[in-house]
């Protein structure tokens, strides 16, 4: 038979940590603050149209492989998940005017990040039922220079949701 | 403390089963299972774990684990094909998981001294990794 397994004996853990795009506007700003102090918050960020980023979005998974595939999860089916759950939500979107999640929400990188975390978790299950992987982390790019990382608790296994986002390079205005 | 040294290496592959159908393989594989093979540069990030000796200020020779990757990896993988001239990928399928799985079975025994291998991560493309830990 052809020998599918890798070198271990026992089911190998892996990591894959898959990369992908989407641009879309946003403007930072919260009713809960008075004008003058949104512009002192927010800086430019919080110009009244607008503006947009060309974000990259690493989806971190963790778990055994399969031994059938040699694979953690077909990237196929990764890929579409990912599509289908997120990146057409978002693509070419305004995040604070077609994301519902953002009604009352600022769309800072660290909230997106656990929007993004959270609905691709919840989602999670439907297409992965019986697998071993689950997401761990997610790694967002808003700009080359600003990245933020949001993980995702194994406890409960898919049903548990997000942490806080852990900033790792806070916003800064730009 | 963790130390990190990056090679890249060029190699071809094809990931398919000779079990499987066509369409089973395109469903799984995509176009990872075409055929006849296609290519990447690889990216191989190594990391080693341990405490600096007192005296070098160094965890480990840099030099000697440069030429440990070559030996390991560099030499038999670089501009080869996976599949065809690099075991056990002649009846294991070379996916980014089951290389870097290779790639530390080849290294841990090479990292048993002051500095142990902690994770190699493998780069198919900038938009695809796999880590392995030795889980």
């Amino acid at each position: 038979m052809w020998n599918m397994k890798a070198v271990e004996h026992r089911l190998p853990r892996v990591r894959v940590g898959r990369r992908y795009r989407f641009s879309a506007a946003h403007r930072l700003h919260t009713d809960l603050l008075p004008p003058e102090r949104n512009r002192e918050v927010f800086g430019k960020c919080n110009n009244p149209f607008g503006h947009g980023h060309d974000y990259v979005m690493e989806v971190i998974l963790e778990g055994e492989m399969d031994p059938a595939t040699g694979r953690l999860v077909p990237l196929e089916m990764l890929d579409l998940f990912v599509k289908r759950v997120w990146l057409d939500q978002v693509n070419r979107r305004n995040l604070n005017l077609d994301l519902p999640e953002f009604a009352a929400l600022v769309p800072t990188t660290e909230n997106l990040a656990v929007v993004a975390a959270r609905r691709l978790n919840a989602a999670w299950p439907q297409w992965f039922a019986g697998r071993s992987a689950r997401i761990e982390k997610l790694r967002i790019w808003e700009t080359p220079r600003n990245i933020f990382e949001v993980f995702v608790p194994a406890k409960d296994g898919q049903e548990a949701e997000p942490h806080e986002a852990v900033i790792e390079s806070r916003h800064q205005g730009s | 403390m963790w130390i990190t040294r990056r090679v890249d290496f060029s190699a071809s592959h094809v990931c398919r089963r000779p079990d499987w159908t066509e369409a089973e393989n395109a469903a799984v594989y995509g176009e990872e299972a075409s055929p006849r093979g296609h290519g990447h540069n690889f990216v191989l990030e190594v990391t080693l774990e341990g405490e600096p000796d007192p005296v070098t200020g160094m965890v480990v020779d840099l030099k000697q684990v440069k030429s440990i990757l070559e030996e390991e990896v560099i030499a038999p993988m670089d501009h080869r094909h996976l599949n065809h001239e690099v075991p056990p990928f002649d009846r294991v399928v070379p996916t980014t998981e089951n290389l870097a799985i290779e790639i530390w079975r080849r290294l841990e025994p090479r990292f048993r001294g002051a500095a142990r291998l902690r994770t190699v991560r493998l780069y198919e493309t900038e938009d695809l990794y796999v880590e392995y830990e030795g889980r």
